[in-house]
């Protein structure tokens, strides 16, 4: 490292400042005994408590813990096949390819959203579980494929080179070399996906039915209908699950995988 | 594992789908390369699909859908009131997108030039946020912004306020929330492009007596323009259409199209119209998106 510029550095102090003070700030808030306001008034684990006895919380919890694990399960089931056909086609056009997959992930949700909502009116599908499943599942498919193609990409191929030289059938070499050799991959790809599935709001605000309230409507609807003191509680823990899943999803693909850098997200 | 109805449905698929160059995969690959692009076919194209067939419909009577075919959806976009909508949509994604090209840059530096372990650590704490609850990160400024928050509380201890500015359901808000939500989609890209740009280019500058500002002028900031354009598309599109933000942090005051499209089809419920604004705002992503495939960007894709 050399020559950094000062400004630079004092720059990128500010954006980490700007990135996470706000979370701190929520964080902080959901210890306050106060009920109105953001006046300090005494440190309390009351809003806690409190949300601990909650049971549509609780609910909703379960709801949310079932939906994600239900989604990031079938989406790795698919996903991981995916990723290894599309890497080991040499026919397949690369970069549309990749265009294509990653579209589900930056379209504006609210997209998927509302275009979700409407086949499933039209279709007469009853709004629940089942619609909420299949939403999250558009956005984490892609999102697996991609996490799977960017570690099978820092394979050596002489691994399943030489597997098939020693006689190896196509079946044995997945089961054996690379679906192993992928493990770490796959353990990230299904931690980041249930993550993202647990936090995501807009598509299941389209696509839930009565009956099938997730932690992130919840909180929303709590926002919305009058801010108490439990909603920080509630936030506090969710950033803080979200932030130890990711934070342990990107270990497990940096520990196997050195040199490399956020660009294997994108 | 993968429900009955989709392997009898992908089996015959999968079985057209054999040579020339599916033979070195197993069967499973196969099966499940088949299953993921009826998923994606079914889900996701077929229902975009639908939008447009829709926003050529008419309303019906009682909030439904009547296949009256009209172009009158398309019409009403023009109409002053939706076209505020647009204009500031627009505005502040694009405002959004230009400032985060702005402060992402020495940050993104920073990162790709970093030592080893600093690198990860710094690249680790940028890509958390990127992935942790929007909701709630943005519920954190409605606890910063509001009346009673803790900006208007701080400023008025300092001194610099008698009373509390009214921040919250402004377009300073959204565009704060929206700067702060979208910032990570700028780092990243920025830092892939950074790091492979070599750095003997930048002591060659300066061998030929460039200064620091002349050097990053003439020689970073040219050779970084695939990341902006990545990172510029990756914030400018999901900003266009950002619904959390606007709802939160402008109220209904100061909609944006993601939180005009929601209330069309859920508050209003005129299918038809919402439809068509959707449609406006997936053609523009589409655009975007595919232009950004035509570039190198698209074609060496990280």
């Amino acid at each position: 490292m050399k020559r950094m510029p000062s400004s630079f550095i004092l720059v990128s102090l500010l954006v980490m400042l700007f990135l996470y003070l706000p979370v701190v700030i929520l964080i902080g808030l959901s210890f306050n005994a106060s009920t109105m306001g953001v006046a300090w008034k005494g440190f309390t684990f009351q809003w806690y408590e409190k949300l601990a006895m909650d049971r549509a919380i609780l609910e909703a919890t379960v709801n949310s813990v079932v939906i994600a694990f239900v989604s990031t399960g079938l989406a790795l089931v698919l996903g991981v096949g995916t990723a290894i056909g599309l890497e080991t086609r040499h026919g397949v056009q690369r970069a549309w390819v990749n265009m294509i997959l990653l579209l589900p992930l930056v379209i504006p949700e609210i997209l998927l959203g509302v275009s979700l909502l409407m086949v499933f009116v039209l279709c007469q599908v009853h709004l629940g579980f089942g619609t909420i499943i299949i939403g999250h599942m558009v956005f984490n498919l892609p999102l697996t494929i991609v996490i799977i193609r960017a570690r099978l990409r820092k394979l050596d191929p002489a691994w399943e080179d030489s597997a098939r030289d020693l006689g190896a059938t196509s079946w044995d070499v997945l089961t054996r070399i690379t679906l192993p050799l992928l493990r770490p991959a796959i353990w990230g790809a299904g931690l980041l996906g249930f993550t993202v599935s647990l936090d995501d709001f807009v598509v299941t605000f389209f696509v839930a039915g009565p009956g099938s309230t997730t932690l992130p409507l919840k909180v929303f609807s709590m926002i919305r209908t009058g801010m108490t003191p439990e909603v920080n509680a509630l936030s506090a823990v969710m950033v803080v699950v979200s932030m130890l899943c990711v934070g342990l999803s990107w270990f497990l693909q940096q520990r196997s995988a050195p040199a490399s850098s956020g660009s294997s997200y994108l | 594992m993968v429900g009955t109805g989709w392997v009898g449905f992908a089996l015959p698929i999968s079985s057209m789908l054999t040579n020339p160059f599916a033979t070195s995969s197993a069967f499973p690959v196969r099966l499940s390369l088949v299953s993921t692009g009826l998923f994606l076919g079914l889900f996701f194209f077929l229902p975009l699909v639908l939008v447009f067939g829709v926003s050529l419909a008419s309303r019906g009577l009682y909030g439904g859908i009547s296949w009256i075919a009209t172009w009158e959806n398309y019409q009403r976009v023009f109409d002053p009131l939706v076209g505020v909508i647009f204009f500031r949509s627009l505005l502040l994604a694009g405002l959004t997108t230009l400032v985060c090209a702005v402060v992402a840059f020495p940050l993104a530096y920073c990162l790709a030039r970093a030592s080893r372990p600093w690198q990860l650590i710094l690249l680790t704490l940028v890509m958390i946020p990127f992935w942790t609850n929007f909701l709630v990160r943005t519920y954190a400024w409605v606890l910063i912004f509001r009346a009673d928050g803790i900006l208007n509380s701080l400023l008025i201890r300092v001194g610099l306020l008698d009373e509390p500015l009214s921040l919250l359901f402004t377009d300073v808000s959204v565009f704060v929330g929206l700067v702060y939500g979208y910032l990570p989609f700028m780092v990243l890209p920025l830092v892939a492009t950074i790091e492979r740009i070599s750095p003997q280019l930048e002591d060659a500058a300066f061998d030929l007596y460039a200064s620091m500002g002349a050097m990053f002028r003439h020689v970073l900031l040219p050779l970084s323009t695939p990341g902006f354009l990545a990172g510029g598309v990756l914030v400018f599109i999901p900003t266009l259409g950002a619904f959390i933000t606007p709802y939160l942090l402008g109220g209904g005051q100061n909609m944006m199209l993601g939180t005009f499209i929601q209330q069309e089809f859920l508050v209003a419920r005129d299918w038809p119209f919402g439809s068509a604004l959707s449609f406006g705002l997936m053609g523009s992503v589409l655009l975007l998106w595919f232009l950004l495939a035509r570039t190198s960007v698209g074609k060496d894709p990280s």
